[in-house]
């Protein structure tokens, strides 16, 4: 392959820059299909159940596995310097901040975007959406809108889910297990987290990720070869690339939110 | 608008999440402790706050009973000037004095009060200027050398003496 040749690079340029623009154009058609979609609230309600209930178990079972692993993490560290009682602001600190938005956004990419990417792409290989279109029906305002805003509200709803089983996990191995004070470890946790700071800092991360990670699956499951390599290389990039962007965007959330 | 059986399951889903933000927001950050009582507002000045922050607590007998509201650095005076809201349900002598402590080994930096005898009390505005600095670890070791120094140099004297 010549991929050096100047023709060749021009046009792969051309090429990117025309799938940067047609993925801009399409999620701005997403975000104002807004109203249209929560006026048939009955199609978005269907894909929050979708989305949302079946990635509660996976959810809230990492989260308390997350919290178990800080709080005996945690503890070996803080009792070389004499301050376990530190634990619970640590345990909460991380979840509320960090590990629950990124961790909740990684899980959904997986359980939820690649089911999205495999049914829209399958939709395609089918020749549903073109059949759609031949009816007048806009596929992205009938299939496409609804999904992308059950992600939307189910994201940051497993997010806090997430947190707040993890905080309980880190509870259950530092006073239960362990033995820590669980009046220190309340106290401490609420002197040392802020509601807004933190807790709404966390909540805002997480709705940008479940913008991010809903897009990029319908944009892959959208944009996907009409075959089954297709649609399999789809699901694929839709893991990758959502993974990516969660924690490409987590270091530039950080640094605007926790800096100054 | 047809209704489904999601529409409960849906409905549970919510409700889970509401209820963790809320648990996140009550009992992990604390929202109700920002207390919503009404309070007055106290000046004072420091010639060193150490590691005071804007929302530090003010306690009295280990009670939190206010909150630093602002810190700024006075050019006049060149001491810091911090403006602390107490709760208007406590009222706390004219010649009280304040202290800046720590709580435990790494733990945050509070304004301690210290009630002083006399029969006013502490109104809005008024500014206490009874107060004990923070205690800045590099002064101490300073002082403790410059002691050890100042002993050893007088037992060589002694000795040169003999």
């Amino acid at each position: 392959m010549r991929w050096w040749h100047p023709s060749d690079v021009g046009y792969t340029v051309r090429r990117k820059l025309g799938d940067m623009g047609y993925a801009a154009r399409l999620f701005v058609r997403l975000v104002r299909l807004a109203g249209p979609s929560f006026k048939r609230f009955g199609l978005v309600r269907d894909q929050v159940h979708f989305l949302g209930n079946h990635s509660l178990a996976i959810i809230m079972v990492s989260g308390l596995f997350v919290g178990f692993v800080l709080g005996l993490q945690g503890y070996h560290i803080l009792v070389d310097y004499g301050s376990t009682e530190a634990l619970g602001q640590m345990v909460a600190l991380s979840l509320v901040r960090e590990l629950g938005p990124v961790v909740a956004a990684l899980l959904f990419a997986g359980r939820a975007g690649t089911s999205l990417t495999a049914e829209i792409g399958l939709m395609k290989a089918g020749e549903q959406l073109s059949a759609m279109e031949m009816m007048a029906v806009d596929p992205i305002r009938r299939i496409l809108a609804p999904r992308f805003w059950g992600g939307v509200i189910a994201m940051p709803l497993l997010a806090a889910v997430f947190s707040a089983v993890g905080v309980m996990g880190g509870w259950l191995v530092g006073v239960v297990m362990i033995g820590v004070d669980p009046g220190a470890f309340w106290s401490q946790m609420q002197g040392g987290v802020d509601v807004w700071k933190d807790v709404g800092n966390g909540v805002v991360k997480s709705i940008v990720f479940g913008f991010t990670v809903t897009f990029v699956a319908l944009l892959q499951g959208y944009e996907a070869q009409a075959t089954p390599e297709g649609v399999s290389s789809a699901t694929t990039r839709t893991v990758v690339m959502a993974s990516l962007a969660v924690l490409g965007l987590d270091f530039i959330l950080t640094a605007m939110m926790f800096t100054i | 608008m047809e209704r489904s059986k999601n529409d409960v399951w849906v409905g549970l889903f919510v409700l889970i999440g509401g209820a963790a933000i809320l648990f996140l927001a009550l009992q992990a950050a604390n929202l109700l402790n920002l207390s919503f009582q009404s309070t007055y507002r106290i000046d004072a000045r420091f010639d060193n706050i150490g590691g005071l922050k804007p929302k530090s607590a003010v306690r009295s007998g280990g009670v939190v009973v206010g909150r630093v509201e602002g810190i700024t650095f006075d050019d006049q005076t060149f001491q810091a000037r911090v403006t602390m809201a107490l709760e208007s349900r406590y009222k706390f002598p004219k010649d009280s004095s304040l202290k800046i402590l720590t709580s435990g080994l790494l733990g945050d930096q509070y304004i301690g009060i210290e009630a002083g005898a006399d029969i006013k009390t502490l109104a809005a505005g008024d500014t206490i200027s009874a107060t004990q600095s923070a205690i800045v670890l590099e002064n101490l070791i300073g002082q403790f050398l410059y002691n050890k120094a100042a002993d050893s140099g007088t037992s060589t004297a002694d000795k040169v003496k003999k």
